[in-house]
């Protein structure tokens, strides 16, 4: 690899529309070699479609790219790759049943043609103790955690040689622990000359890994400033673009009667191997139970298991002391719970019906909504305008098809169903994942309201943030078991750090705390 | 009744049955291996022994013949590729389609072909030394067509190629994860376009054989379902060429004692049993989460558009 200095790269006034979005409005920015360049940001603001105009997997419709002093027009993530720039995705781009050393082969020029794993074995191995990147090049990907995923996703565009590296929302899917080790090896990289950016929209992280800050809010450029010379509440106030409350008021909690009882859940994931093993929860009416982890050690699972969509190999499920163990999902929700899906659009809605009909779905099949299997209309309707005003669903009107309106809207939309009929007991998966700090704030106050209005909430997050906010106590998941339950007012991030990563917490210590 | 007789002419007619459907089966794990299901493999077979045909018939050399084959049954899984690929048309519409095309076509253009022998057939190939072996001579060594010899090469060969040479990893990341080998640089179309390709290729060479070697002769609809076998023998095999080789056998040893055992059985029942066994292959490896374990490739019948996730 060459002398410093090789990595500055400008972009100028880049611009980019998507129907109906102005994603990049006029954007500029610098990267010099050696140093980490963070682009902070809410989600929709335009991070990520700048960066994957610079990848190449996007074209500008108007501005310049010039790397190392050349004006150059990047037409392909290949292209970008010859040009010393690399990427690192949110959602990993591996074949996940590939071995570690195939997926780094794939498309690597200079590989042998013949049995290329054992020469880029070699290479890998190279590369890991340069930039402290320990990985085994012979295991199968998806028996990787995430943070060994994001290792083999930075060695691939190291061994491309890439100048340039673009992070995007790395930390999402890490440990605390790991998020340490991730920001050490930037160190090393930013050591051999590398310019790194580093897209997030976490304050804290933002203000430790990176030198520069650009803060971006509806695809404009808000202002770049050196990290050392702002703090927290500048940044929060540049990318939302007003003062920001960092703490809700929440009441103490008053438990009632147990809403969920759950015993020794064993559970199959998709691939079949055991994605709960033996998991024990208890919660209460009126109170929220956080349930933390990093991504993929259960959490999917013990959601859909609870909701009716997953069978339980072994073990019991009583909601308000129902044994409702494979019970069906209709079963489930007519019983009182309900559910605030993962992945809103594709399982909370139906995207081409509208509004209205998307309010009673799930409880089309009942009086006022159905007489004799004939659906009511007015009833829907009035019930529509209802909720469409108590939850604040910003709509053209009840009739619009449901995916038209934004993500914020549509998860107002599905806990205006949801919790209508007040429920007993709410599952909440990622209640807020992806929306913005008004929307975010809204589904947050809407979760208390219902916790001291009686119901139990099952809060899965990865925002650890958020878990520490609205739960009252918390559990943590580690390989689909639970590494232990702390009251939220006695959790260190720490302590929760180290059960995230698979440290058991002592039975006996529960309730001793700080 | 000379059992060592019985075994030896089963055998034997069991490799000869099962030369199509292996070198079908080679074609579609190679399609699939890629992401682009290919249920035209029937009429790519059917097209491959009208042209197989009348090619070897017309020059009077069974080489002819074969390679006609081959070159039909591409140009037709080009255009499967063209509609799944390019258009991203809906792979199984576009698959059945070609079935139906093919046997439709095949049928018009053989008329005038129809119940005459092909006057240049492939002949068997005795091989030196091993063909003179007792029983195994004549089980393995006398009465096989080079083709069966080269199905077997040609497993192995494409096996290396998926699993130990930088092609093979290409091939099988744009059939798991077409977006990540977007990410790399790789064009996902053009691979998908060269496997499925070279799939009609081969799926060609095995209905050639029908007319060419195995009749040798042209009736029409003379594949008689075998395209729908090579689709369940692809699943059976688990996408490995290697399996592939006795899945292939196997059923070529069905296929053969459906007619053996008329003397005992009903004749209709027995002409089922191939069929039935594919059903039977279908449903054993549907459970149990198979699909994902029996390495079915990720992203199977998807067509590929960037920016999707």
């Amino acid at each position: 690899m060459a002398e410093a200095a090789w990595a500055a790269i400008h972009l100028q006034n880049i611009t980019k529309s998507f129907p109906g979005v102005l994603a990049n409005d006029r954007v500029s920015l610098a990267l010099r070699s050696g140093e980490v360049h963070a682009l902070l940001g809410e989600n929709g603001a335009g991070k990520t479609t700048l960066m994957n105009i610079l990848y190449g997997l996007y074209r500008a419709d108007a501005g310049e790219i010039w790397v190392k002093g050349r004006k150059v027009n990047i037409r392909s993530p290949r292209h970008a790759l010859s040009l010393g720039i690399g990427m690192v995705h949110q959602h990993f781009k591996l074949v996940l049943p590939h071995t570690v050393a195939e997926n780094v082969a794939l498309g690597l020029s200079g590989t042998p043609f013949w049995a290329p794993t054992r020469a880029v074995a070699r290479r890998l191995g190279d590369l890991s103790d340069r930039y402290g990147l320990p990985v085994d090049p012979d295991r199968r990907v998806w028996d990787l955690s995430a943070g060994e995923q994001q290792r083999v996703e930075i060695l691939k565009a190291l061994i491309r040689g890439a100048e340039v590296l673009v992070l995007d929302e790395p930390t999402s899917v890490l440990t605390p622990h790991e998020v340490g080790e991730l920001l050490k090896v930037l160190g090393r990289m930013k050591a051999e000359g590398h310019a790194i950016v580093f897209i997030s929209h976490k304050l804290d992280e933002v203000l430790e890994a990176a030198d520069w800050v650009t803060v971006m809010r509806r695809g404009q450029v808000v202002g770049t400033v050196r990290a050392e010379e702002t703090d927290k509440a500048a940044l929060a106030r540049m990318m939302v673009g007003r003062e920001v409350v960092f703490r809700l008021t929440k009441k103490a909690c008053t438990p009632g009667e147990a809403a969920l009882v759950a015993e020794d859940l064993h559970v199959r994931s998709d691939r079949g191997s055991l994605a709960l093993k033996g998991i024990s929860l208890a919660l209460c009416r009126g109170e929220i139970l956080g349930v933390a982890g990093v991504a993929g050690n259960g959490q999917r699972e013990l959601v859909e298991v609870l909701t009716g969509l997953r069978r339980a190999e072994r073990g019991r499920v009583q909601v308000l002391g129902q044994d409702l163990t494979r019970a069906s999902a209709r079963r489930l929700s007519d019983s009182g719970v309900a559910h605030i899906p993962e992945e809103r659009i594709r399982m909370g809605i139906v995207p081409g019906l509208s509004v209205e009909e998307n309010l009673i779905l799930k409880r089309h099949h009942r009086p006022p909504f159905c007489r004799g299997g004939i659906l009511r209309l007015a009833a829907a309707r009035r019930f529509a305008g209802q909720a469409i005003e108590e939850y604040r669903i910003q709509t053209p009107s009840a009739r619009t098809p449901a995916k038209l309106l934004s993500g914020g809207n549509i998860q107002k939309l599905i806990l205006a169903r949801e919790l209508s009929g007040s429920p007993a007991l709410v599952i909440a998966a990622h209640p807020t994942y992806g929306l913005d700090v008004g929307a975010t704030e809204q589904i947050r106050e809407l979760l208390l309201r219902q916790r001291d209005a009686g119901a139990g909430i099952l809060l899965v997050s990865e925002d650890l943030e958020e878990i520490m906010e609205l739960a009252d106590r918390i559990a943590v998941l580690f390989r689909g078991e639970i590494m232990g339950v702390v009251p939220a007012g006695e959790a260190s991030l720490e302590e929760i750090g180290l059960m995230m990563a698979g440290e058991r917490r002592a039975a006996a210590a529960a309730g001793g705390g700080r | 009744m000379d059992w060592t007789s019985w075994l030896v002419g089963t055998v034997s007619r069991a490799l000869a049955f099962g030369v199509p459907l292996l070198w079908g089966t080679l074609g579609e794990i190679y399609a699939e291996r890629s992401g682009i299901v290919n249920l035209g493999v029937e009429g790519m077979m059917i097209l491959g022994a009208y042209a197989g045909f009348a090619v070897a018939q017309t020059y009077g050399h069974p080489g002819w013949g074969l390679l006609a084959a081959a070159a039909v049954g591409m140009v037709a899984a080009l255009w499967h590729a063209f509609l799944t690929v390019t258009l991203r048309a809906n792979q199984y519409v576009s698959g059945l389609a070609l079935t139906l095309f093919g046997l439709g076509l095949a049928g018009l253009l053989g008329r005038g072909w129809e119940g005459r022998p092909l006057r240049a057939p492939l002949g068997s190939l005795a091989v030196p030394v091993l063909g003179d072996l007792p029983v195994l001579g004549p089980m393995l060594f006398r009465d096989q067509t080079v083709l069966t010899y080269l199905g077997i090469v040609a497993a192995l060969v494409l096996w290396i190629v998926l699993f130990r040479t930088r092609w093979g990893i290409v091939v099988r990341s744009v059939g798991e994860s077409p977006a990540t080998a977007d990410a790399v640089g790789i064009h996902v179309g053009l691979v998908r376009y060269l496997c499925v390709a070279v799939g009609g290729l081969l799926a060609g060479v095995g209905g050639g054989y029908l007319s060419v070697a195995y009749r040798p002769s042209w009736t029409e609809g003379m594949t008689a379902g075998m395209g729908w076998i090579v689709i369940a023998l692809t699943i059976f095999a688990s996408w490995n060429p290697l399996r592939a080789i006795w899945g292939a056998f196997f059923f070529g040893a069905l296929y053969h004692l459906s007619f053996r055992l008329q003397a005992y059985v009903s004749p209709e029942l027995l002409k089922m049993m191939p069929y039935a066994f594919a059903i039977l292959v279908l449903a054993v490896s549907g459970f149990g989460g198979a699909r994902r374990r029996g390495g079915a490739p990720g992203a199977l019948g998807l067509p590929y558009v960037r920016g999707e996730r």
